[in-house]
């Protein structure tokens, strides 16, 4: 462990595009909150570039994407590729949502490092991300 | 992005929004990575206009936010934003949504918001608003906004050390004297009621005008009277007037070298509290490193020893080991 104790995982939570379901959203925001993490909400309506400038501004180590109205081909490679431009490809990218299992590979492909299928349980998304961050934290203290 | 201490100072300086988030981050966190960096870039601080904005819950604040980043952009301006939110107190996680309002704003490269929430750390909020503050302003932001629901001591605390200080309500929160929390009115250099388009804005107009003018009966001779002020932000209406009071406001602080007063109170602040954080420590950790220490512990426990005789004695003990 590092020797300063006020880490905190900084989760930004984004909606792309003309996508307007915000139900999931807002459960996953409050458990991640309830799990200790900082959660920052883009809003709606954002476009990939938009939510890279802002994973960059609030230097989060987490990017979710929710995703209900089937465009997640058309952004989420986008957003990846913003992401990496602006510096920032080292951020974890991961999506939820309705994803066919087919389009799995070629999100996967894009950067997408993880996604959450309909169904999934909140508590499987927050031991997936203290799993990534413990892990995140030891590499870091193994460098120091 | 080359992480260390030297890359990010230079990043800072050169404007990257990046190194400045990364900055933020590592003194937001106690990383000691920040304290060098910002020791590099800290000659290059103090020329901001930091304005504070405070208000209930619901008055609206990030929206006028947003719109005074508008007309600030309008005028020239480099604009950063410090949105705080609170934590929550039993996880210590938050949600912070204030950016939502702000989001037109985020291909703007000349804008930049940061989202913060109150953690509950050591040291309070204020530091770690302070700290973010300093890096917006090495970073050449021409206006630094800084949002919190203004209540507790810390808040107080950023609001009232900021060169101009917007305390913004709303009509239909109820008892409008409630709306403003005691200590608001004292700091406050704008006043605003929001949706004022809304029932109940002549009202709650009214109140504020009076409690005004009540407070400049008590500090006669003051060289700028508090504007009050009526927006309907998501209108964008009554925002131009505002700048221009905020803009007045600046000049004036500039004329009557107030400005500098206030850039060097936040620094006294600042030292003086981290003095208290690091004093406190280094006392507390010598404290518990004393065998006598558990045997207090355990009189304070059993009611044999009141506490404050408690810390009396044992800091009696500490101060003759350090002599």
């Amino acid at each position: 462990m590092t020797q300063f104790s006020n880490r905190r995982l900084r989760v930004l939570l984004a909606k792309l595009g003309m996508d307007t379901h915000t139900i999931g959203v807002t459960v996953i925001a409050h458990a991640l909150r309830d799990a200790g993490f900082e959660v920052i909400f883009t809003g709606l309506k954002q476009t990939p570039e938009m939510v890279a400038n802002t994973a960059v501004q609030e230097d989060v180590d987490v990017i979710g994407v929710s995703s209900l109205s089937a465009a997640h081909l058309k952004h989420l490679p986008k957003l990846a590729e913003f992401l990496r431009a602006k510096g920032a490809g080292d951020k974890l990218l991961i999506a939820g949502g309705v994803v066919p299992f087919e389009d799995i590979p070629l999100l996967e492909q894009a950067g997408v490092r993880k996604i959450f299928t309909m169904g999934t349980e909140t508590r499987v998304i927050v031991e997936y991300l203290k799993t990534w961050w413990e892990a995140k934290l030891a590499a870091e203290a193994r460098d120091a | 992005m080359s992480q260390t201490p030297l890359a990010i100072a230079r990043g800072v300086l050169a404007r990257e929004i990046g190194a400045g988030a990364r900055l933020i981050r590592w003194l937001e966190e106690g990383d000691p990575r920040g304290r060098e960096a910002l020791a590099a870039v800290y000659p290059h601080t103090g020329r901001a206009h930091l304005i504070g904005i405070t208000g209930p819950p619901g008055a609206g604040k990030s929206t006028l936010t947003n719109a005074l980043i508008s007309e600030q952009r309008k005028r020239g301006r480099r604009v950063g934003v410090i949105a705080v939110d609170p934590s929550s107190p039993f996880s210590g996680g938050a949600v912070l949504g204030d950016r939502v309002r702000m989001q037109q704003h985020a291909l703007d490269e000349g804008v930049f918001i940061r989202s913060m929430g109150t953690r509950g750390q050591l040291g309070g909020l204020s530091r770690a608003t302070f700290d973010a503050i300093l890096v917006q302003d090495a970073m050449g932001y021409d206006v630094v906004i800084v949002e919190t629901v203004g209540v507790g001591q810390d808040e107080l605390d950023i609001v009232s050390l900021a060169h101009s200080t917007v305390i913004v309500s709303v009509p239909g929160l109820g008892d409008e004297v409630q709306a403003i929390k005691a200590g608001l009115l004292e700091v406050g250099d704008l006043f605003v009621v929001n949706k004022a388009d809304r029932d109940g804005s002549e009202q709650i107009l009214r109140q504020l005008e009076l409690m005004l003018h009540l407070r400049e009966q008590t500090r006669p001779n003051q060289d700028w009277t508090p504007p009050l002020l009526r927006t309907v932000a998501l209108k964008n209406e009554g925002v131009e007037a505002l700048v221009d009071a905020l803009d007045a406001h600046h000049a004036l602080l500039q004329r009557t070298g107030a400005f500098t007063v206030r850039v060097q109170e936040r620094s006294r602040h600042m030292f003086l509290g981290l003095l208290r954080e690091q004093s406190a420590a280094r006392i507390m950790a010598e404290a518990m490193a004393d065998p006598a220490t558990a045997v207090v512990i355990l009189a304070v426990d059993a009611g044999t020893l009141d506490p404050y005789s408690a810390a009396t004695q044992l800091l009696w003990r500490l101060s003759l080991k350090v002599g």
